[in-house]
């Protein structure tokens, strides 16, 4: 039972993810009609964010070490641990949130200028123009981020106050499922997030504008409204949402540049499973997806049915696929 | 299942069909006579497509029957290739052609599905083979004034071109019920006189036609029988002076100064 | 992107079409050298990247259906073989002839299912349905496909009909023709051949009413239905021969090479021929043989540069706006290749989705402007 929990536990955080990623697809898809491969380099820039800010704040300088005595020895130390002492070693070691107030407007301004610049121009023509070029626009942004980047794995800490594990289970009395601090932020975060996007589509006129021109696009611009404008700032959105899902997500995976792909083809996966632009059918199938995954992970389960945890996220997408070509939540 | 007499193409005996709440149509009864045009007229939202859908066994009636040359088409779940391929062609409202073809191709293509049915692996015959295919059709599109194009792409024609190319596409079939939906609807006047002439020549043909149409000059040009739908019932049938001078009809429909 | 199709031709021009396609691509290793191509390695890329390209085309250049996932066929092929190689003998006929079947059923399966859906869920159902393949591939068929390692031929594996006819190994096991072994040149002729082989099957279906058919689906699928043809058919059996030039071609990797890996399955691998058929041409016959070779010579030249290199090449400048030169270029050479593939896969898309061979129509009607030509535009 425990081991159950846990493995639900497992998948929420890496669903959470996938929602993320979905969502602002599944919203690009329902509003602007793109079909946008490079969304998970959106994920993987967010996360490279992240990458930034640590090493922006770790620049160092080489200081004499004091405990070699016999040579002169020296070690590398960050400006702000010399400047503030254990204040700049606080603002280092919570890297990763700062991180997420600078991916905000950073973001925002790159799928800003990614619909301005490319996007737009592909809204007439047909999904497979789309999926190619934003294909390609992937595999640059992906390349840009190598160059930069390397093609290692970087590895980005979480504070230390929530580097460690917690026993979630002591709270329902049932101690013995411990579970990283880290996992367990992430879950809330993508939550929150989920229900800004949410409560902005639904509370807002803005929002209210987007809905109705997801439903129904001509007849929104039959009364006036500039849609197009609003589009693209769903994009941008979109852009953040992803971003954000990404500068998160660096403590549980160590980001590298193919990682937004790897993600994106997963995402899609979810979308089509939730179906088509439809938001609550994203989220749903997000966590859905990512506890299935980590469920199907189970050794007991392996040693039935082995290599399942493999395909066990694509397996789920071709049975809806066939069976319910709309999606869990899509309409016709 | 009362025995059909043999001048009669297709007959639909006391169909309904309802969308949720909606009665889309209510007990219709047609009787399409071999050789013969029949024009179903309408305000929009009558059921016209609703009904021409149905006839053909796209959708499914939730009662009533319907018989075409003895196949019950109510029966099993039919798709527009068997439709097809029981003797039904069809012309769209806004004419369907294939654009990346040329179009002595498009009329070509409907042939083949004629001669050879729904499905044929051919992959090494060559198409220059097919010469009296290839012959028909340019005797077809001589017919229709669109020789000197033959061989342009069919993409680049104007709507009236496409649809007089579409009804070449349906002809070359020899249907035996060819099914028109508004065939001059966006028309411009010009181009709706040579689409009447065109197909007052398929008439003459003595094919079988049934035509949804708007345009009352079109209609009483063509037509040798006309149903008048509204809100999913047939309130008037017969020929087309009995139709002009109808009161029931002049008030749904000639009233709604459609004219 | 439009799609032509030469219907009006002879079987003179066909055979014309033919002879100078086979002309160029037998006396490849005379011509590669001028233009710094003339390795067998490179040459036999060209011919079975052409291949794959030629296959893809058939299904997306004719009918307009994405697939995500012809990849999957291409690494079943290679593994086919390889294992023909372990199990049978090093001829490559049983070999070739394993990997067409098994791609073949395959390409059954796989096209029966994603054939449901149209348009962007059948991209994703392929896409599906290869990602399933890898990760098997990595995973729980370790047995079949060796995993990370990549199956290999071993000295000592069994290969029944060479041992009944007595044929022995000598060194490292490497693919055969009856005797003549397929390294180098050899390799790459009898790649050749597979190449102008699957050509001309190209452009018999793009002159057959069969052919006809497929591009009247990708132009107007509604119409074909109400025409009185069922699409579904004629679908999966385009599908099924372009898995099989998929196959082919892995065969191919395998035979120049004698290694499988399940890297080849991977869904880039599956968007690179995407982008020779588009770079060359969608829909055009001899297009996706010039896009896989424009990307696979480029690939091999812009992977072979290097800062030292560039340095060379620029000179000629003053040393300040070398340094700027080298600064700007080198992201896109060596390792960054891909950046290069990539900005040619945008700049392909947005400028030209007709890819090289609408270029050449486009240079072509500056130069020579028919009055016939202006018709057509009109």
């Amino acid at each position: 039972m425990e081991a159950i929990l846990l493995q639900i536990l497992n998948g929420l955080d890496k669903g959470g993810a996938y929602a993320l990623i979905a969502l602002g697809l599944s919203l690009v898809f329902g509003t602007l009609g793109v079909v946008n491969f490079a969304h998970g380099a959106l994920f993987m820039l967010g996360a490279f964010v992240a990458v930034s800010v640590q090493e922006l704040l770790t620049i160092s300088m080489r200081v004499k070490d004091p405990s070699i005595t016999f040579f002169d020895a020296y070690k590398e130390v960050p400006y702000l641990e010399v400047w503030w002492g254990d204040i700049g070693r606080a603002i280092i070691d919570y890297s990763v949130p700062i991180s997420i107030v600078a991916a905000i407007p950073v973001m925002l301004l790159i799928g800003l200028a990614m619909e301005r610049g490319l996007i737009r121009y592909f809204y007439k023509r047909d999904h497979a123009d789309q999926i190619l070029v934003t294909f390609g626009l992937a595999i640059v942004l992906q390349e840009i981020v190598k160059s930069f980047y390397g093609a290692n794995p970087i590895p980005v800490a979480a504070p230390e106050a929530v580097a460690t594990s917690v026993d979630v289970g002591a709270v329902f009395g049932m101690p013995g499922i411990v579970y990283p601090w880290w996992r367990l932020i992430y879950l809330l975060f993508s939550v929150v997030v989920i229900g800004l996007v949410f409560a902005f589509l639904q509370f807002t006129t803005f929002g209210m504008v987007v809905r109705a021109g997801m439903h129904d696009r001509e007849m929104v611009s039959l009364l006036g409204i500039n849609i197009e404008r609003r589009f693209t700032i769903v994009f941008g959105i979109a852009a953040v949402v992803a971003g954000l899902a990404g500068t998160m997500y660096t403590p549980i995976l160590s980001p590298d540049y193919h990682m937004g792909m790897d993600f994106l083809v997963l995402s899609f996966v979810v979308v089509v499973v939730g179906g088509m632009g439809s938001l609550p059918g994203a989220v749903a199938a997000g966590f859905l997806l990512g506890i299935l995954q980590s469920f199907f992970s189970m050794n007991e389960i392996k040693s039935i049915l082995p290599g399942i945890d493999q395909i066990i996220i694509y397996l789920v997408a071709v049975i809806i696929l066939l069976v319910r070509p709309r999606g869990l939540m899509g309409k016709d | 299942m009362s025995a059909q007499p043999d001048n009669i193409v297709l007959e639909i005996a006391g169909v309904n069909k309802a969308f949720g709440g909606l009665q889309a149509l209510s007990d219709i009864n047609l009787r399409i006579e071999q050789g013969k045009t029949h024009a179903i007229i309408g305000p929009n939202g009558a059921g016209k497509s609703t009904l021409l859908n149905t006839c053909i066994g796209l959708l499914k009636p939730d009662s009533g029957t319907i018989r075409f040359l003895g196949t019950d088409l109510t029966q099993g779940d039919l798709k527009p290739h068997d439709i097809n391929q029981l003797g039904i062609s069809r012309v769209f409202q806004t004419p369907a052609i294939f654009p990346d073809l040329s179009l002595v191709q498009n009329v070509m293509l409907p042939a083949f599905a004629h001669k050879e049915g729904t499905f044929r692996f051919n992959p090494f015959e060559p198409l220059r083979d097919e010469k009296d295919v290839e012959d028909e059709a340019m005797a077809l599109l001589e017919d229709l004034g669109m020789a000197e194009q033959a061989h342009h792409h069919a993409g680049n024609l104007s709507r009236g071109d496409k649809r007089r190319l579409e009804l070449a596409m349906c002809l070359i079939q020899h249907p035996k019920l060819l099914l028109l939906d508004e065939p001059t609807a966006g028309m411009a006047r010009h181009d709706t006189n040579r689409t009447i002439d065109l197909l007052k020549k398929i008439k003459a043909r003595g094919m079988t036609k049934v035509i949804i149409e708007h345009d009352m000059h079109v209609v009483f040009s063509l037509a040798d029988r006309i149903s008048v739908l509204a809100q999913g019932k047939i309130i008037a049938e017969g020929h087309p002076d009995e139709i002009k001078g109808h009161p029931k009809v002049r008030e749904a429909y000639l009233g709604s100064a459609e004219i | 992107m439009q799609t032509r199709i030469i219907i009006a031709s002879t079987s003179l021009r066909d055979y014309l079409v033919l002879a100078i396609f086979s002309a160029v691509v037998l006396s490849a290793p005379l011509w590669a050298q001028a233009i710094g191509a003339g390795y067998p390695d490179l040459l036999q890329k060209f011919a079975i990247f052409g291949l794959f390209a030629i296959g893809y085309n058939l299904l997306f250049g004719l009918t307009g259906y994405l697939s995500f996932g012809h990849a999957a066929f291409l690494g079943v092929g290679s593994y086919a073989t390889v294992w023909s190689f372990k199990l049978l003998s090093m001829n490559v006929i049983p070999a070739v002839l394993l990997s067409v079947a098994i791609s073949a059923i395959f390409a059954v399966v796989i096209g029966f299912l994603s054939l449901r859906r149209t348009g962007i869920y059948f991209s994703i159902l392929t896409l599906a349905f290869a990602q399933m393949s890898y990760n098997m591939a990595y995973s729980v068929l370790t047995p079949i496909t060796n995993g990370e390692t990549g199956l290999r031929v071993l000295r000592d594996d069994p290969r029944l009909i060479d041992t009944l006819l007595g044929i022995q190994v000598q060194g490292s096991p490497l693919a055969d023709l009856f005797g003549l072994t397929l390294k180098g040149y050899a390799g790459f002729y009898f790649c050749a051949v597979m190449l102008i082989l699957g050509f001309w099957v190209a452009l018999r279906i793009f002159r057959s009413p069969y052919g006809m058919k497929l591009v009247a689906i990708k132009s107007n699928q509604t119409r074909m239905e109400y025409t009185g043809f069922n699409p579904r058919p004629y679908l999966l059996s385009v599908f099924v021969i372009s898995g099989i030039y998929a196959g082919l071609a892995g065969s191919l990797m395998a035979i120049v090479d004698p290694l499988a890996g399940a890297e080849r399955m991977q869904w880039t691998a599956s968007g690179e021929v995407v982008l020779m058929t588009i770079l060359g041409g969608v829909g055009t016959l001899l297009g996706p043989v010039i896009g896989a070779a424009t990307i696979k010579y480029f690939e091999n030249i812009f992977s072979a540069v290097n800062e030292q290199t560039l340095h060379q090449v620029f000179d000629f400048l003053p040393d300040w706006l070398n340094e700027l030169m080298v600064t700007l270029t080198s992201p896109f050479v060596g390792d960054g290749w891909h950046l290069t593939l990539g900005v040619l896969f945008m700049v392909i898309i947005i400028f030209l989705p007709g890819g090289i061979i609408e270029g050449f129509r486009r240079i072509q009607a500056l130069f020579q402007r028919k009055p016939g030509k202006a018709e057509e535009e009109a």
